[in-house]
């Protein structure tokens, strides 16, 4: 039998979370989403969990499974032998079990000017950027803002003023990319109070990451920039 | 009470680009989504976009016309041809413009955007970020909705359209946070809920690729177009379906049934592997049917010749899919893949504008049926279709709202919420102990064996009556969560009755249609009849079931000839 151990939490009636235990058999291969879904859809219908692509590029199943944050459709229930502990990612207000308020994390990564600034008028085609350029921005782009390193960075537990990690990263996805004219603002803004130097470089973030993207890296790069300019 | 002068259902890319295009006519225009919109199923296109860029050495004769050939045929002939020749123009300037917005396409060794072959393409024209072109163009046009201050209501799931007399005057939502029904103004409403490909349970979609979209519409008197005509990706992952990029054939790899035979061979000697969709996925079911196949379910997709290299580079995400949910490294092993239901051609029937029936009412990207993809999309199309379509939606909207008054239609608006208010009730109330899951499973398992890849009179008749007999135990359904806050069992009961009611029409509109166009394959008419089906099917709703009619499709400049690749 596989056991599933959710934290469990309704705003309406609940003084706190609690853990609700549920047991079924699961078939080889399924993932912890899965589980949650035969939960709903067989046992329970009134557990709260969101979920869409369940192939692990939209990042809306980030939560924490038996110790670490991850999305419950990359993870296979016999990693941890059929023993399932679910909570709902940290540092973030719990809205109903699993389903946090995420406005918080996407107000700091408003907050980093996320988007593209050109530095020179369009041109009538494509702007020209050389493969080595291109390649200087490859290790942050595929951030799914899935929010699982915001959940595991100690900092934000201490100071949720903090950038955190995914906000900062996207700051250097468009600090090294060739094409924005805005590098010197962008790295005088993450330096500033609540950025990168708020970083204790914990490696929480890297460790985490689903996309085994490395926000540590990303954080000290924009640390030595900062400084060294 | 909320208003805006346009409201715009979807985050996904066509509803980010039609909200762009909006605030760009200086609306006041606000975005609703049942997700956030990073999440949108547009996250998960891989291979690429179609352009004529010609950047690509193979392709330095490819025009906006050979791209617009190619869609009309691959279509089958079913496609609008003025509107596919629109699309492919507009191509070359929708894709420059959202890589000056920062969208991180590969490039080539002269720094332009680079391109790859796909199929059914004459030419290498399918632009491409690395095989993550979908979240790199999702990311970059949430950044620029961003940019301008665009307001999204997140998570607040619209679940019908208000009517003010004949006009559209906005709709109403729930908010999944609060658990409220809100009634939202607006002169204009353009709906970019994507596809319905979930109504299949081997879908590549993601889970909330429901047929609600649609669905909500349909039940207002608004005609859905060419519904039959659902599009099975030849490879998907076994067993999850999880999509695994034509970029795969794209660079190269090949398909390879149980004898080691690279099959293609067969059905389509020239294209081979980049044969268009519809008719690869037809050639691996038949390995399949015809014991071919490894275990009766699938075929491999070989990768291993491609090398590490080329692997890394070009298809990093396909290794971390297979290495994630089957534990294989394509670098060493081939991948076990077979078709599963990918897109819908058809949708909201509109014009060139995304204008529908209803005034003030438009449509865009997935839910919609402009058409420019027929009986059978082009991969690469689709993304395109988002960009173009998204933006003239936007565009049109904004001219469209600049002159109305910019207040509610309060008591529209109020009677449209009373209404939903009352639904909700009284579906809450409903007898018996059916479980609407169970139901959805039942309808998702029938849908490729009654409306799959093969079909026919026997096959959709019987299709036809398991659907009637599900939407009558779904009567004696409710959802059971009483709860407020991110009831999502509430929800689904929607989505079912959705996915049932838009299932109707695409198994009664592929029973209508004999004949074989694109997609939609009868064993038992298995040709094209241009003399009686060179036309789209409308299916009205009714309370007893779908009414159709039917409308020419326009040929302009190419006659429909004999597709041979």
């Amino acid at each position: 039998m596989t056991e599933f151990k959710i934290l469990r939490y309704d705003q309406d009636k609940d003084q706190e979370p609690y853990f609700q235990t549920y047991t079924f058999d699961s078939p080889k291969g399924m993932t912890v989403l899965e589980g949650l879904i035969y939960i709903f859809e067989n046992i329970d219908p009134t557990l709260s969990f969101r979920s869409m692509c369940r192939a692990a590029v939209c990042g809306s199943c980030a939560m924490h499974i038996n110790g670490l944050y991850n999305l419950s459709c990359r993870t296979q229930i016999d990693k941890y032998d059929g023993k399932i502990e679910l909570r709902p990612l940290a540092h973030l207000p719990i809205i109903k079990d699993l389903v946090v308020d995420l406005e918080p994390f996407f107000e700091q990564y408003k907050k980093v000017m996320p988007y593209l600034i050109p530095k020179e008028e369009p041109p009538k085609k494509e702007y020209i950027q050389s493969e080595k350029e291109r390649k200087k921005v490859d290790p942050w782009v595929d951030c799914i803002l899935c929010a699982a390193c915001y959940g595991s960075c100690p900092v934000e537990a201490t100071d949720p003023k903090y950038l955190g990690p995914a906000a900062l990263m996207k700051a250097l996805r468009f600090i090294d990319d060739s094409r924005d004219g805005k590098g010197k603002e962008r790295l005088a803004f993450v330096a500033s109070d609540f950025g990168v130097f708020r970083c204790h470089t914990i490696f929480n973030c890297q460790k985490v990451c689903p996309k085994t993207l490395d926000p540590t890296l990303a954080i000290a790069k924009l640390k030595m920039k900062a400084f060294f300019g | 009470m909320i208003f805006h002068d346009i409201l715009i259902v979807g985050g996904g890319l066509a509803g980010l680009r039609a909200a762009i295009a909006a605030a760009e006519k200086k609306a006041d225009v606000a975005i609703v989504t049942r997700l956030y919109p990073v999440r949108s199923h547009s996250g998960q296109a891989q291979g690429g976009v179609n352009a004529a860029l010609a950047n690509n050495p193979n392709a330095a004769d490819d025009t906006p016309e050979k791209h617009g050939f190619d869609t009309v045929k691959g279509s089958d002939f079913l496609a609008d041809q003025e509107t596919s020749i629109f699309m492919t123009q507009e191509a070359p300037e929708v894709i420059f413009e959202i890589e000056h917005w920062g969208c991180p396409f590969s490039r080539t060794p002269e720094g332009k955007i680079a391109q790859r072959p796909f199929g059914g393409a004459g030419y290498p024209r399918t632009c491409y970020g690395s095989d993550k072109t979908g979240h790199y163009m999702l990311q970059t046009l949430y950044e620029q909705t961003v940019k301008h201050n665009i307001k999204v209501y997140s998570e607040w799931v619209v679940v019908a359209l208000a009517r003010d007399v004949d006009t559209c005057c906005g709709l109403v939502a729930l908010d999944m946070k609060s658990g409220q029904l809100q009634a939202m103004g607006a002169n204009a409403v353009i709906f970019a809920t994507g596809g319905s490909a979930r109504i299949y349970g081997n879908s590549t979609n993601g889970i909330t690729s429901t047929a609600f979209g649609v669905a909500m519409p349909y039940w207002a008197g608004v005609p859905l177009k060419d519904m039959e005509f659902i599009q099975f990706h030849p490879t998907s992952l076994f067993p999850s379906n999880i999509l695994m990029t034509e970029g795969c054939r794209g660079e190269g790899g090949t398909l390879i049934n149980k004898d080691g035979e690279r099959f293609m061979t067969k059905y389509a000697p020239k294209a081979m592997e980049l044969g268009p969709r519809d008719i690869v996925a037809r050639s691996i079911m038949t390995e399949i049917l015809e014991g071919r196949g490894f275990e009766d379910s699938y075929v491999y997709l070989d990768l291993r010749h491609l090398g590490k290299a080329k692997i890394m580079e070009r298809l990093p995400g396909i290794r971390e899919i297979t290495l994630d949910f089957i534990g294989l490294d394509p670098i060493e092993k081939p991948i076990p893949i077979q078709p599963g239901t990918h897109y819908c051609m058809g949708g909201i029937d509109t014009d060139v504008n995304g204008a529908t029936i209803l005034p003030g009412f438009y449509a865009a990207g997935e839910c919609s049926c402009v058409s420019v993809h027929g009986a059978n999309r082009l991969g690469g199309n689709s993304l395109l279709d988002t960009l173009v379509f998204g933006k003239m939606a936007g565009k049109m909207a904004g001219d469209y709202v600049k002159d109305k008054p910019k207040q509610p239609r309060t008591n529209a608006l109020e009677r449209a919420l009373k209404k939903e208010e009352d639904n909700f009730s009284q579906m809450q109330k409903g007898g018996g102990n059916e479980n609407p899951h169970k139901i959805n499973n039942e309808l998702r398992k029938l849908m490729p064996e009654k409306a799959g890849i093969y079909r026919g009179e026997k096959l959709m008749t019987d299709g036809l009556a398991q659907i009637k007999a599900l939407q009558e135990r779904l009567k004696k359904a409710r959802p059971v969560a009483s709860g407020r806050s991110f009831n999502f069992d509430k929800l689904w009961f929607l989505e079912i009755k959705g996915n049932l009611d838009v299932a109707e029409v695409v198994m009664a509109g592929g029973l209508a249609r004999k004949e074989s166009r694109g997609s939609h394959f009868r064993r038992d008419f298995p040709t094209r009849d241009d003399a009686n089906f060179l036309k789209h099917t409308l299916a009205t709703y009714s309370p007893e079931g779908p009414k159709f009619s039917y409308k020419p499709a326009s040929i302009t400049k190419y006659q429909p000839e004999e597709r041979k690749y």
